[in-house]
């Protein structure tokens, strides 16, 4: 566990010249970038920008049309068979927007499903792994409640406790606080930045310049499909280099 | 405003805003009857009431008819009851055998049609539809007449009872409508959810059994029991390949009598058991809908 990753530790995510398009519109014209092993990533930028698509390829939720992505030692779009995939997911898991938590199984079984029936687990071994991970989250009280009756920003604690339950070496962040009112924000940002400082790799899409600046090692600026301008946040947010990033910052800073 | 075609979508606004309300009701209810595949039975107290009015003039009538030494269309009608009623028992079973037949297949059907390999999709669509929209007599008939009355099986001659053959015959229109509620159920579930289920590793086939199917239960209860419903009301369809349940009994009841002025009688009387099972089906299946459409 170290407190500070080493940003030129072995790179654990390989993005290399990913295309995709969805139709005709093409979302991601041609996107590079790497993540080293315990390294927290932010990429930042207007709606649209292929953000949300980025992550999904990550994952291999989405195909990609051309480039490669690697995650530790997967090549993530020439898997094959299903136990390539579940070894894959095994590594690298993702947490949405929309929380989409399983309605009708009550938080604790949202965050066991996965392992007991995916991981094939211990059941009794998985239900204490799955408790912990809701202490963890700071919602053990709601361990038998079902997602209905929780606020925006628990069901999204509880969704990265489902996540976290995989034992990932990579999380994946996809506008996470985008659905949720402003206090319960606070609660969810809390649970990512322990687990940041934690050493656990993160590659977060969002909206909260404040917490990109406080927790990045690097923000990624994308814009029409391309990363725009990348770089240490205190560079790109008080120095940005591009117009059209200045002219991003300026409209929501 | 032009005036609108039947095969123009439902208006979605009206440019009176009194009639908002029930311009959204009317489309509400028409999206639920689409899901559902038939009409929803809307029985209300009231309804009994009407049918119990009408019994009684047809009692009244019968009874201003009846000639110096005839029992009372009263003490005849509880002479037939337990005949009736043991027509009617027939019916029930029938509605039950074939729901259950129809509702296994259907949900075969209904998976069958969200395949992932074109020719079992298509296969059960085509099916599907047609066992949907083809009239539920000519079925009947269908089976009726073009089903072997005995099958040989090593050597074992078995016959084939008519009451089975029409049970298959409207198991076929079950069948089907139970397909599409299925179908409509599993397509109803927001596609994050498969999303999400993809995200955990989990297999096409877990996502069906453990995710998507377990929340389709709710939504799929309902329609069904409402199907349910209109298939019982069915039932007395079999009279007319020969039958011997509730209406067959009553026609032949009447030929027994030969009296006039009992069909009014008879009849509602008929209806009013028809009712008397339907109503708390309709009233709870409009209870349930009510409850879960709350929680979704």
């Amino acid at each position: 566990m170290t407190a500070t990753p080493a940003v030129d530790a072995e790179p654990i995510v390989v993005i290399d010249d990913v295309h995709k398009s969805f139709g005709n519109v093409e979302v991601l014209k041609g996107v590079s970038l790497s993540v080293p092993k315990g390294g927290v990533v932010c990429i930042i930028g207007p709606s649209g920008s292929g953000k949300s698509t980025l992550l999904r390829c990550i994952n291999g939720l989405v195909p990609i049309d051309q480039g490669s992505i690697r995650v530790a030692s997967f090549d993530v779009h020439q898997l094959k068979t299903d136990q390539e995939k579940i070894a894959l997911r095994k590594e690298v898991s993702i947490v949405f927007q929309q929380y989409n938590l399983f309605p009708h199984k009550t938080a604790l079984e949202n965050v066991m499903m996965a392992p007991v029936h995916v991981l094939k687990e211990d059941r009794e071994e998985v239900r204490e792994r799955a408790v912990a991970l809701l202490r963890k989250v700071g919602l053990s009280a709601k361990a038998d409640v079902y997602p209905g009756e929780l606020s925006g920003g628990q069901q999204q604690r509880v969704a990265i406790a489902r996540s976290l339950a995989m034992r990932p070496e990579v999380m994946l962040f996809d506008e996470v606080t985008a659905a949720l009112d402003p206090e319960t924000v606070k609660d969810v940002l809390n649970t990512i930045r322990e687990l940041a400082l934690e050493g656990m790799t993160c590659m977060i899409v969002t909206h909260e310049m404040r917490f990109a600046r406080e927790l990045a090692d690097v923000v990624y600026f994308t814009d029409g499909g391309v990363i725009v301008e990348s770089g240490p946040p205190a560079e790109l947010f008080d120095r940005p280099v591009k117009e059209r990033t200045r002219a991003f910052l300026s409209q929501i800073l | 405003m032009s005036r609108l075609r039947w095969c123009d979508p439902l208006p979605q606004a009206t440019d009176l805003p009194v009639l908002l309300p029930a311009a959204s009701r009317l489309a509400r209810s028409a999206t639920a009857e689409r899901t559902a595949g038939a009409f929803r039975l809307r029985l209300r107290p009231a309804h009994g009431v009407a049918l119990l009015a009408l019994f009684a003039i047809g009692c009244g009538w019968a009874e201003a008819q009846v000639q110096p030494g005839q029992p009372s269309i009263l003490a005849t009608l509880w002479k037939w009851t337990p005949v009736l009623l043991r027509g009617f028992l027939f019916n029930l079973a029938i509605s039950a055998v074939a729901m259950a037949a129809g509702t296994i297949v259907g949900l075969f059907l209904g998976f069958a049609q969200i395949s992932l390999l074109l020719p079992v999709r298509k296969g059960a669509w085509v099916t599907t539809h047609f066992f949907r929209n083809a009239p539920w007599l000519v079925l009947l008939f269908y089976c009726m007449f073009l089903l072997p009355f005995q099958v040989t099986v090593f050597g074992m001659t078995i016959q084939i009872p008519d009451w089975i053959k029409a049970t298959l015959g409207l198991s076929l229109p079950v069948m089907a409508n139970v397909s599409e509620i299925v179908r409509g159920a599993l397509q109803s579930i927001p596609t994050t959810q498969w999303e999400s289920a993809a995200s955990l590793a989990f297999t096409r086939r877990q996502t069906m059994w453990m995710i998507i199917f377990p929340q389709c239960i709710k939504r799929m209860l309902p329609p069904w029991m409402n199907l349910y419903a209109i298939l019982t009301m069915a039932t007395v369809l079999t009279s007319i390949v020969g039958v011997n349940e509730m209406m067959s009994l009553t026609r032949q009841a009447l030929s027994a009598e030969n009296r006039s002025g009992l069909l009014l009688a008879f009849y509602s009387y008929v209806l009013f058991w028809f009712f008397l099972y339907c109503y708390p089906i309709a009233r709870w299946t409009v209870r349930l809908e009510a409850r879960y459409a709350v929680n979704h």
